[in-house]
């Protein structure tokens, strides 16, 4: 037979300051080992979006990033002539040759400088990313020193905004339009035509190019088509693939702290719970011998105390999650060690984070009572009796 | 001294419970430490720049290059005494995890600027012959087992291709905070192989580093070197080298602000376990105070009983804790040598740990005290348990 919930429940109403304590404690732990997965889970979300799988980019090889990259006028057209280019409905082969580099910009309010991309874009680029829509405003002509910027640069750096100039290369860039690019790291970029670009920064080659292929093109072969030919000193990846890379040392960095502090917190929760178990135990051996005498088995014994522990543990979890919940509503932005441009991603809390961290908070629960418990369970009867 | 045995013996009455409180105080002032030091850690590269160097750079981006023929510009401007320059190479040893700074330099100017590298002459007679030579700092040495006379070759990600060098200098940094997982070489070994490959990127540099004859010159120097750059196609932006290090933290600061939180989160867990204990035991304790009360002690006894009994636990746990702080750091800072290459536990940190001990102790005390003095007598004598 075993003992009734109600008696785990009331038990911990009965030591109301106690159990709060314990559980704020587990809800604290919760709350930054859900926060880390958020952050986690917000940064690759960002980067994997940011990627379409059928894209296609070429970068020099051994660059890493296209920031970093150069493919000169020539290796670009020669990419072009690709038979396995897929062709637009305008009749022109879906490829973007594109230019990207950093520019220092002072956010808003705080004056602070900070790296931002600036993608000097080819016309097809809008086709290649259909996740960009112009929001307010329009497209940039190609004629004119004009810029459309993401709607992360438009709110967080000062001349942004729509109808703002920003000055670099010698010559004031009139932001015309702002653009959504949902949860990418496309929003965090200002784009330009590349012509142009490549004009005022005095630049000549491109960075990228990026292309889709035919439908039933295979990838392996396009890719040691390009990276087999002497005239081309190009590497290729798929989209998805290259924005991957591109977070493996920031996404390896939260990973460790994560890890890292998730345990030396837990260890503090623990603690806090096996403490409270054990005087919750030692405090009731009188009643847990009753209930020994009353024909309750040990087996009983020990699930009462467990639940209980359980219970602090369900407590903590809920609670911290539910203010956990809330950093959704925060935007992180941080220098991509990578890239060295600024990258904004926010909190995302998925339902496998709500699940691993309830599981997290119950297993804390259950190692801090299992040891109280235990000891409870193992009480002689007649010494538990006469204690008091 | 009554008094003080009297805490003594009331902290060890509940073995276990005082033990397992010891061990989690301990447990969050190393966590405290370790967060504390990786902050300071990120700011290690501004607490170690001069105020007397200058660095000039594009004024769009770093990676806007300068005119190699703005050197000479720039030393004609009165309060210059000495002007060096170099390129950031990003160059990787054999694959991308193994990464360190690289910078090509100027050696002879660079040395004289960064007097705190400190390199024996002879080797520094040899990187100086040596036009493939390269000089790198005491702990990458040691991290990859070079020796001077050993080649090594970088995979170039801005500057195409494989470069190799000879090693010829190992420096050691002048004090604690010098970094010492640098690798320098000499720019013209980079300028001339650009010549050749890719003459566009020739006569480039990526920074000048500028000494000035004294350090209340800074602002005005820097000032004029950006006036004279104005309007040209490769505008300058000149500032300490300190306000260029804290513009580099300060793009990561969302980072750095989450750890500072997050440390003082884990006090917060931590007063949490402690306040508990103390709750308890002023609970078991509460027929005890009666007794007090009863026998005519006043209520400050009773209250620096509490009081101490919660700072006589958290002590112990805090001593505990900055002892184990400084192997720990050691470990963990030779794991992250490439994230962080100074990892030093600051004064500051150990002092830090002590006031939030302090705070943990009081704030763990306040509730229980309030009780233990507020309660009746005959109310306490006749609670059990």
């Amino acid at each position: 037979m075993g003992a009734p919930f109600s008696y785990s429940l009331r038990n911990l109403w009965t030591r109301r300051l106690t159990t709060f304590l314990t559980a704020a404690g587990m809800a604290l732990v919760v709350f930054v080992f859900a926060a880390v997965l958020m952050l986690a889970e917000g940064l690759q979300k960002t980067l994997v979006e940011t990627g379409s799988y059928e894209n296609i980019v070429a970068i020099r090889k051994g660059s890493g990033a296209e920031v970093q990259s150069g493919v000169d006028r020539g290796q670009a057209n020669i990419v072009e002539t690709l038979r396995e280019i897929a062709t637009g409905t305008d009749g022109k082969r879906l490829l973007a040759k594109e230019v990207v580099v950093l520019i220092t910009l002072p956010k808003r309010g705080s004056d602070k400088p900070a790296n931002v991309v600036i993608r000097g874009i080819s016309v097809t680029s809008f086709v290649l990313r259909p996740q960009v829509r112009i929001v307010k405003g329009r497209l940039p002509n190609p004629g004119l020193s004009e810029i459309i910027a993401g709607q992360s640069i438009a709110s967080r750096f000062r001349g942004g905004g729509i109808g703002e100039t920003l000055r670099f290369g010698m010559r004031d860039w009139t932001v015309v339009g702002i653009f959504d690019a949902g949860n990418t790291g496309f929003s965090s970029e200002i784009w330009g035509y590349a012509d142009q670009l490549m004009n005022a920064f005095r630049r000549p080659v491109y960075s990228s190019v990026i292309f889709r292929m035919r439908e039933n093109a295979d990838f392996t072969q396009v890719k040691s088509d390009i990276e087999n030919d002497p005239r081309l000193t190009l590497e290729v990846k798929r989209e998805t693939k290259y924005y991957a890379d591109q977070s493996e040392m920031m996404a390896k960095f939260l990973r460790i702290l994560g890890i890292t502090l998730t345990i030396i917190f837990s260890l503090g929760a623990v603690i806090g719970a096996m403490i409270t178990m054990y005087a919750a135990v030692s405090n009731r051996t009188a009643e847990v011998g009753t209930l020994r005498a009353l024909g309750f088995q040990r087996i009983s014994i020990l699930k009462t105390f467990i639940m209980e522990s359980l219970l602090v543990g369900l407590a903590g979890g809920l609670t911290g999650l539910f203010f956990a919940s809330f950093l959704q509503l925060f935007t992180i932005s941080t220098m991509n060690f990578q890239t060295f441009s600024e990258l904004a991603f926010s909190f995302t809390l998925t339902f496998e984070i709500i699940a691993e961290a309830m599981a997290f908070s119950l297993f804390m629960g259950f190692v801090g009572g299992v040891l109280p418990a235990v000891k409870a369970a193992r009480m002689n009867i007649v010494d538990a009796l006469r204690a008091q | 001294m009554y008094i003080l045995k009297l805490i003594l013996r009331n902290s060890f009455r509940h073995r276990l419970r005082t033990f397992l409180t010891v061990l989690g105080i301990t447990i969050a002032i190393l966590a405290f430490g370790l967060l504390r030091t990786v902050i300071s850690a990120w700011y290690a590269g501004v607490e170690a720049s001069s105020a007397s160097r200058l660095v000039s750079r594009n004024a769009i981006s770093l990676i806007f290059p300068l005119p190699i023929s703005y050197k000479e510009k720039i030393r004609q401007i009165e309060g210059v005494k000495m002007v060096s320059y170099g390129n950031w190479f990003g160059g990787v040893y054999i694959d991308e995890k193994n990464f360190f700074a690289n910078y090509a330099v100027e050696g002879k100017t660079y040395l004289e600027l960064y007097s705190e590298f400190i390199l024996p002459p002879d080797q520094k007679a040899a990187f100086f012959r040596d036009r493939k030579a390269c000089v790198v700092g005491r702990k990458l040495s040691a991290k990859y087992g070079w020796k001077p006379g050993d080649s090594i070759t970088l995979k170039g990600t801005i500057f195409p291709g494989n470069w190799d060098f000879v090693l010829r200098g190992i420096y050691k940094g002048r004090d604690q905070a010098v970094d010492e997982t640098a690798f320098f070489f000499h720019w013209d070994y980079l300028n001339e192989t650009m010549k050749k490959t890719i003459p566009r990127r020739a006569d480039q540099v990526g920074f000048y580093m500028i000494g000035v004859e004294r350090p209340n010159l800074a602002a005005p120097v820097s000032a004029e070197i950006d006036k004279t750059f104005k309007n040209s196609l490769a505008e300058t932006l000149t500032e300490t080298e300190k306000a260029f290090q804290l513009s580099f933290v300060s793009m990561t600061e969302a980072i750095v602000i989450a750890i500072q939180l997050v440390s003082f989160v884990v006090i917060f867990i931590i007063m949490a376990v402690m306040a508990n204990t103390m709750a308890m035991t002023a609970r078991e304790r509460i027929g005890e105070y009666a007794i007090f009360k009863t026998m005519g002690f006043g209520v400050w006894h009773i209250t620096g009983m509490i009081f101490g009994e919660s700072m006589c636990i958290t002590m112990i746990g805090c001593a505990i804790g900055i002892i184990l702080t400084f192997p720990a750091a050691k470990a963990f800072g030779a794991e992250l040598s490439t994230f962080f290459p100074i990892f030093i536990v600051e004064d500051k940190t150990i002092g830090l740990d002590i006031l939030a001990s302090l705070v943990i102790a009081v704030v763990a005390a306040i509730f229980p005290a309030w009780r233990a003095v507020n309660i009746r007598i005959a109310d306490g004598l006749r609670r059990i348990g």
